[in-house]
């Protein structure tokens, strides 16, 4: 008796900690998008997208950083995303299971760990030094496609493993090649996973600041990169510009780039969010 | 229901018989089409074939029976070289198909699996419409005329006895059909390659009775242009659809022959305890 009163008590306990644990995460999120709305919702309109830096904070605009940002995206896209899928249907589909393998592995576990900063030093000596690409947008994007390549190998596995065994095997048994296997069977239905997978790396790679800063991104750039040559600078550098100014009108700006900065992040969440939902109804 | 299923199952059983004298008399003349010799199998350091000679004539049905573990479907998957993808799987021996050597390092293993269909014990149906499931295996080849197309994937649902219940839905997701319409779909997908032998993996034991019969009505019907080897752990299945049979014990071919034999007067002990159910 005592002793099912005593499980009870725990199990409220348990109930109540974990009621408070997730309302701290809730409330310290809803405390901070509040404050940054109310900073920058007013400085929000047509004008502060499309205009250019300048020294005076009402005139300022976040064109420059915001295509930055958009090149820097889908150059890292057009990189990491060939390179990341086709790792991971070697690992899973190809390469033998033997220590070597289990090594690779483990090493790409602990690649998606190390931090970002280690990233852009490796993205300074090789693209911007030894390549010579300079403080450009190439440079940029090869150096964030190293940083988010472990998190694209890592979920694109987790999704081409969930594929069932049973629809290869129908597959081979059909006289169908690996390739024609991993084509039309496997990709089709790991794509949800790996879509996934691919918009959440990228839309880690688009708040991304520490490696861009060491390979060379600038604070101020005068006009939107026009090449992968150019120069380049991304909206969480403008914020961190931005930020460190006396002026109370930028940091008014600051708050409002904020805004559009996690505009972009929570969109592509959402969008991997409906990709994983339409991709599960079609295997229902 | 039960009487219905013993209505439609009765004459089945009797036309096995009248067709199994017949077919064997062509038999003793027709050279077999698959044989193996001395062939063993180890995954990793378990010996799971410990050395099986057996031959298989064509257009019979063939039924694999034995205890869970025993080596049968191993032994099955070994004629469409379905095993190759298991880590640490290895062979030894000769097994032959139409006289050729099916484990020579030149044989390409696409072109044999087109020869040798398998159907799996869970219907596994792609996540395709039902014509795009059938298409498939004619797709791969790199086969692009439709019409060519359209008429195989006909041809092989009727063959399969699915014509009439999907022809107005063959867009339709092959998902969305029962389990026994499925596993006569994988049936389907399976003959519109043209194969000349069908491996069948326990293609029943997920079904209900009433599937279970009408697969084995086709069975038995496409024995006429193919060659059925059936694995099975349904003992009356073995003794209603096939012509031989063959008793597996933990990775050994104990007894083979024809069916009537092996279920009214086994030669081996062991065999007999099994068949009437006294292990396994």
């Amino acid at each position: 008796m005592n002793n099912i009163k005593k499980n009870r008590l725990k199990d409220q306990l348990f109930k109540f900690w974990g009621i408070c644990s997730t309302l701290i995460g809730l409330i310290l999120l809803t405390i901070f998008i509040g404050d940054i709305l109310i900073d920058g919702i007013s400085r929000i309109d047509w004008g502060f997208i499309t205009d250019l830096p300048s020294r005076k904070a009402e005139k300022s605009g976040i064109y420059t950083a915001l295509m930055g940002s958009i090149w820097i995206l889908i150059l890292t896209a057009f990189i990491a995303i060939p390179v990341g899928v086709a790792a991971a249907i070697y690992l899973e589909e190809y390469s033998k299971k033997n220590w070597l393998s289990g090594l690779l592995e483990i090493n790409i576990s602990n690649l998606a760990g190390v931090p970002s900063i280690i990233y852009g030093l490796l993205g300074l000596e090789v693209f911007v030094r030894i390549m010579n690409l300079r403080a450009s947008v190439l440079a940029g994007s090869l150096t964030l496609s190293l940083l988010i390549l472990p998190i694209i190998i890592v979920a694109s596995r987790e999704a081409i493993k969930a594929v069932p065994s049973s629809i290869k095997d129908a597959s081979y048994a059909l006289g169908a090649s690996k390739w024609q296997t991993i084509w039309h069977q496997i990709l089709p239905a790991s794509g949800g996973g790996i879509l996934t997978g691919v918009i959440l790396a990228l839309s880690r790679a688009v708040g991304e600041t520490a490696p861009l800063i060491v390979v060379g991104a600038l604070a101020y750039v005068p006009f939107a990169p026009q090449n992968p040559m150019d120069e380049f600078s991304v909206l969480p550098i403008q914020i961190f510009n931005w930020i460190s100014r006396p002026q109370h009108g930028f940091i008014e700006n600051a708050a409002a780039a904020i805004i559009i900065l996690l505009l972009i992040t929570f969109m592509m969440n959402g969008i991997a969010v409906y990709f994983r939902n339409k991709w599960q109804q079609k295997w229902k | 229901m039960a009487t219905k299923m013993e209505i439609t199952m009765e004459p089945t059983i009797h036309k096995n018989n009248i067709q199994d004298f017949k077919v064997n008399e062509v038999l003793q003349k027709k050279a077999p089409i698959i044989e193996a010799k001395e062939v063993k199998v180890w995954y990793d350091d378990f010996m799971a074939i410990k050395g099986i000679d057996i031959a298989i004539k064509p257009n019979t049905v063939t039924a694999f029976i034995g205890p869970s573990g025993c080596g049968k479907s191993t032994f099955l998957r070994l004629f469409n070289r379905m095993n190759d993808y298991i880590d640490g799987y290895k062979m030894e021996g000769n097994i032959k198909i139409n006289g050729k050597n099916i484990n020579k390092k030149k044989v390409n293993v696409e072109v044999l699996r087109k020869e040798i269909g398998m159907v799996f014990q869970k219907p596994n149906p792609f996540p395709k419409s039902i014509f795009e499931n059938i298409a498939y295996g004619l797709k791969i080849q790199g086969i692009k005329d439709k019409k060519f197309i359209q008429k195989r994937v006909e041809k092989a649902l009727k063959q399969a006895d699915l014509w009439e219940e999907v022809k107005d839905n063959l867009k339709k997701s092959a998902l969305a059909l029962s389990g026994g319409q499925q596993q006569r779909l994988c049936i389907a997908r399976t003959l519109a390659v043209e194969p000349s032998i069908i491996l069948m993996d326990e293609p029943t034991s997920a079904l209900d009775p009433i599937s279970t019969a009408k697969i084995e009505d086709l069975i038995f019907e496409l024995k006429k242009k193919y060659t059925i080897i059936i694995v099975t752990h349904n003992m009356q299945q073995a003794s209603r659809i096939s012509d031989y049979t063959a008793f597996f014990y933990i990775g050994d071919l104990i007894e083979y022959g024809k069916t009537k034999k092996i279920f009214t007067n086994p030669e081996k002990k062991q065999t007999e305890n099994y068949i009437t159910g006294r292990f396994g």
